[in-house]
């Protein structure tokens, strides 16, 4: 059995504008020690979905089922939730200077949130071991650092603590939320380094959620992509970037400049993404997509398997054999102004 | 940026890329909304925010019909009724069908009094505070704005001014000129800036640094220009919150000068002078002389306290849908 | 799709000079008695920008690559140095002599929510540049303005509109339409594209673009997107606390790198393709980037450095050719990298109290795996925390 299996979770909050459905009807399962990356823009629902799994989001209407080790964690006991968070889930998130509570040392905070799971540890023993992960992750002279603020660390240092932190009881899982976002590249590149030696060195399951495809490549074993609230494809990180099906991720990879030759005319994916307060029926990618026709706009595709491979799913109309699949690619292409980007 | 790209017209290439936005089929396109729309929304519903306009929409039809109401009554407001008003001893006698309110020390109508005095209090508050808030905003636009010498002489101006006690400024005003309606608005206007001033001072300072303040400066835009068009429709909100909290306090400080007899001169019903005749009598059992204005008084700041308070809650941005 | 360069790299006059450009920033709130200290947000720089060209200007946080745009546009006063802007210098004048050039040299903002006044309508902020050089009013204004709002993509009827109402992408729109009201000589754009969505980017690099070709325009391109400033520059400077580290047309930057830093950075840079990743051998820099305050002595970069020697710590290095290179490629570097160089070879030959502080752990030296993501053991001795519940079989 996965270690998280995700079913049918719907989302949505009533707002002043009316009824959000951040997330629609989306499914994903994901197994001990394997990273997941979730891929999607703005509105995508990437991160609802995950903070609603961990019951982090309040005054939302869900229904679906995520059952985490034996448990449905939609319908836990806010006892049961309090004690899974921390200890068997770890979660760390893009911004740590609004994560981490600014008025507390550093240590102090590891220190509680070790004792407040593990009620058997001494003090004592707690603080040796918050000095111990912030030497782990990398932290220099962690004996005096352990004594700091928030403030007193560089953002690249901040979200290693808060790895550390969300580390420090083995947790299974850790989910991640856009974590190098709003870092530069080269402090990007440690705590992405120090992610992955951790998840070797405990065997902990990933799900890294990103809008950056390239972190994607770096680390992922399965990759999800979500857009306008569902899930669009799925599959291993080599298939979505060689031999990926759905117009979207195609959309995706088009429009990054790494890709193509040097100095092409880029081809973005035309349009806005969607509203999420009243989605229309069908597809939510139809009104951008170069490849729709009438059925995109009435019915929504079910996520089935692209030639013959179970492991990987598409939710797209279009033929899932590869060689149809291609044909219908290279018409499409044929027929739109040459580097024009399918306007 | 070196592409030769195969469409010509560049322009209609990037504008079918904006262009083809999703709009749903068959589904209604949400009204985008302005950040003045959200406010007004917001106000609409809130129950306290109605109860307390209403309340200030009642005294303030009062003041406005006030002579259409004593000459309906056919009692003045300074029209004395020696043989009905007043008890065998020359003292005021209580409510009763002719004298809603009973009357005063000088046995005059007492209910036509008190909304008398409603439109000084009302007119009062209402310009004083526009006095406050126009002077305050302009010094704290730029103070805040130009910084450097001209925030520190105003800002020590305005500590200045907050140290010296009101009431002391303004005794020593009008006893060096003759206490008059504008002499009043005038003291307590001029007075009163220092709040506004440094309510805006403040929200100029954290603006100054946005970047739209920055692309204003970079096309070119000259001090004034950004103080009165970029940063002044964004220090609007705050003003507006602020002097519908000023109002009040404007009115208790019009109702204590007259109190002392420096503020609006008898025989002018007032509630301030009124309520200054009232303790002498109070003691004696003549409760309604001393309730009636003190109520009306309340009523009034309390009503523009609970609307300044929603209009606050209105407008504040941290509240609202203005950033995404 | 060709790649055609319309500027060759000696061609195009010059429109831009910066020579030893000096920005520095006072420490607030240090005593009267505390010797006076200073943010050395651009620290001497100097380069040149061709009519025509884009020019972009890489670099992490705190390496003042935003000040430094700032300054060229003089909206800040500069510490010292020259600019000179097609043959003015514009270096010292006031902010009043200073205004009809703004017509010429203009600036887009990163922020689409910050860099739109919130309480003002649309059409009103496009208009601005009309209404401060007082060049048209009342229905010519709103047709200029109507006009500029369909050339960058956007709905002339949504006029009225306050920034609130658009989406990111159409409020980065505005501001270009706003730039460009003038047609100016020179954008100075500072990271324009990376608050947006990824297809979202892509939509306004070609307007961008388009916009070049269509009116001529010359680029500096602020961005810390390797691959979308390779994409879209005909030269690159890559900039580190202050100083222009390597200055080079972009092909040449990316393929033969010569500073240090340079292929740090490069190799850092995540690219979404999976057998590169596989193959790369990725330099993680160790440390964070110091203070400006109080900026390393020598090569700024040498506490961090793969190669760092004794000289790197005395001596600042000269931005020029290195290597044989020609003139249009230069490196600030005592010991530039050579062709096909792997920092990973190389240990730095300074003492430890050169050097940033080693972390120990999953970033200790001898924990790189040979290929990234295919770590081989752990070759750190750091133990593991007694276990809790968890995962770990």
């Amino acid at each position: 059995m996965a270690l998280l299996e995700v079913e049918d979770l719907t989302v949505s909050f009533r707002t002043a504008d009316g009824i959000v459905q951040a997330v629609r009807g989306v499914s994903y399962d994901i197994e001990a020690g394997q990273t997941l990356g979730i891929v999607g823009e703005s509105g995508s629902g990437k991160s609802v979905s995950t903070q609603t799994i961990t019951g982090l989001t309040k005054g939302a209407q869900v229904s679906g089922r995520a059952v985490f080790q034996g448990t449905d964690l939609l319908t836990a006991s806010p006892a049961q939730m309090q004690a899974i968070r921390g200890a068997k889930i770890g979660m760390i998130f893009q911004d740590p200077l609004s994560s981490l509570h600014p008025y507390y040392r550093v240590g102090w905070q590891i220190v509680e949130m070790i004792r407040l799971h593990d009620r058997d540890m001494s003090r004592d023993d707690a603080r040796k071991r918050a000095v111990e992960l912030l030497r782990l992750v990398g932290i220099p002279q962690p004996e005096t650092r352990v004594h700091d603020y928030p403030h007193q660390f560089s953002g690249g240092m901040r979200q290693r603590a808060m790895i550390a932190m969300a580390m420090a009881l083995n947790p299974a899982l850790l989910i991640a939320d856009e974590p190098t976002t709003a870092l530069d590249v080269t402090v990007q590149a440690q705590v992405l380094r120090v992610i992955a030696r951790m998840q070797e060195m405990f065997g902990t399951a990933v799900i890294l959620i990103t809008h950056d495809l390239g972190v994607i490549a770096d680390v992922a074993d399965e990759v999800l992509v979500m857009y306008g609230g569902k899930v669009m494809e799925r599959s291993d990180r080599r298939t979505l970037f060689y031999a990926s099906h759905h117009p979207y991720t195609e959309g995706l990879l088009q429009s990054l400049p790494a890709y193509g030759g040097a100095r092409e005319r880029l081809r973005p994916i035309p349009g806005q993404p969607p509203s999420l307060l009243d989605p229309p029926p069908g597809c939510p990618f139809a009104p951008r997509c170069p490849y729709a026709f009438d059925r995109c706009r009435t019915e929504m595709p079910p996520l089935d398997p692209v030639g013959g491979d179970a492991g990987h799913v598409s939710a797209c109309w279009l033929p899932h054999d590869s060689a149809a699949r291609a044909e219908v690619r290279e018409k499409v292409l044929r027929a739109q102004p040459a580097g024009s980007a399918g306007a | 940026m070196s592409m030769v790209p195969e469409v010509t017209g560049g322009g209609s290439q990037a504008t079918l890329e904006a262009a083809a936005e999703p709009i749903p089929v068959g589904r209604k396109i949400i009204q985008g909304r302005s950040p003045w729309r959200l406010a007004w929304e917001r106000l609409r519903t809130d129950r306290a925010a109605i109860i307390s306009t209403a309340t200030i929409a009642v005294i303030i039809l009062l003041a406005l019909l006030a002579p259409l109401i004593a000459h309906w009554l056919g009692h003045g407001p300074n029209q004395q009724f020696v043989d009905i008003g007043e008890d065998e001893n020359g003292n005021p006698i209580g409510p009763n069908g002719t004298f809603w309110f009973g009357t005063d020390s000088s046995a005059r109508d007492l209910f036509v009094r008190t909304i008398y005095g409603a439109r000084i209090s009302l007119s009062i508050g209402v310009l004083a505070t526009l006095v406050s808030i126009a002077i305050g905003t302009v010094f704290g636009l730029a103070a805040g704005y130009l910084g450097g010498v001209a925030d520190a002489l105003i800002a020590r101006f305005i500590d200045v001014v907050l140290a010296v006690p009101f009431l002391v400024i303004a005794i020593s005003v009008a006893s060096i000129w003759r206490p008059s309606f504008w002499l009043v608005i005038f003291v307590v206007g001029v007075l009163g800036f220092s709040y506004p001033a440094r309510i805006v001072r403040g929200q100029v300072i954290s603006l100054k640094e946005k970047e739209f303040v920055q692309s204003a400066r970079a096309l070119g835009a000259g001090p004034l220009r950004i103080m009165f068009v970029d940063l002044l429709p964004n220090v609007v909100a705050l003003v507006i919150v602020y002097g519908s909290l000023l109002i009040p306090a404007a009115i208790v400080a019009e109702a204590t000068l007259s109190f002392l007899g420096v503020g609006v001169q008898p025989p002018t019903a007032d509630w301030g002078a009124m309520i200054s005749d009232a303790q002498g009598y109070y003691q004696y059992g003549y409760w309604w002389y001393l309730l009636f204005p003190s109520l009306a008084l309340l009523i009034t700041t309390l009503a523009f306290n609970i609307l300044g308070d929603s209009v606050r809650d209105a407008l504040d941005p941290r509240g609202g849908g203005i950033y995404k | 799709m060709s790649d055609v360069n319309p500027v060759p790299p000696d061609g195009g006059d010059i429109l831009l000079q910066v020579e030893n450009l000096v920005k520095y920033f006072p420490v607030k709130g240090t005593a009267f008695f505390q010797q006076r200290e200073y943010v050395h947000a651009v620290d001497d720089v100097s380069f040149t920008v061709r009519r025509g060209e884009t020019f972009g200007i890489v670099g992490e946080t705190g390496c003042g690559k935003s000040t430094l745009g700032r300054s060229i546009a003089r909206l800040h006063d500069i510490t010292a140095g020259r600019i000179v802007f097609d043959g003015r210098d514009i270096s010292k004048i006031s902010q009043r002599r200073m205004r009809p050039l703004r017509r010429e040299i203009q600036m887009i903002f990163q922020d689409p929510i910050g860099s739109l006044n919130p309480r003002r309508r649309v059409g009103s902020i496009i208009g601005d540049p009309f209404a401060i050089h007082r060049t048209a009013t009342g229905t010519e204004r709103k047709r200029r303005v109507q006009e500029l709002m369909e050339r960058v993509g956007l709905n002339p009827e949504h006029y009225n509109r306050f920034p609130a109402e658009f989406s990111g992408g159409q409020r980065q729109r505005i501001g270009v339409a706003r730039a460009l009201a003038f047609q100016p000589k020179l954008v100075i754009c500072d990271e324009p594209v990376s608050a947006l969505d990824v297809s979202i980017q892509a939509q306004v690099i070609n307007l961008l673009a388009d916009l070049q070709k269509e009116f001529g325009l010359t680029y500096i391109f602020i961005a810390h997107d390797l691959s979308v400033v390779r994409h879209v520059s005909n030269n690159v400077a890559v900039m580190y606390l202050g100083k222009m580290t390597e200055i080079a047309p972009a092909d040449d930057l990316f393929d033969t790198p010569r500073h240090p830093y340079t292929g740090a950075l490069l190799s850092a840079v995540p690219l979404p393709d999976p057998d590169h990743s596989d193959e790369r051998q990725q330099i993680v820099l160790v440390g964070d980037v110091p203070s400006p305050i109080a900026p390393p002595s020598g090569c700024r970069f040498h506490p961090r450095c793969p190669k760092a020697a004794p000289v790197c710590v005395t001596q600042d290095p000269k931005l020029e050719p290195r290597l044989g290179d020609g003139p249009g490629h230069t490196a600030a570097c005592h010991l530039p990298m050579a062709q096909g160089e792997n920092l990973a070879d190389f240990k730095p030959s300074i003492g430890a109290e050169e050097r940033v502080i080693e972390p120990e752990g999953v970033l200790a030296a001898d924990a790189l795996p040979d290929a990234s993501g295919n770590g081989t053991g752990d070759g750190s001795t750091v133990a593991l925390p007694a276990s809790g519940e968890g995962g770990k079989s």
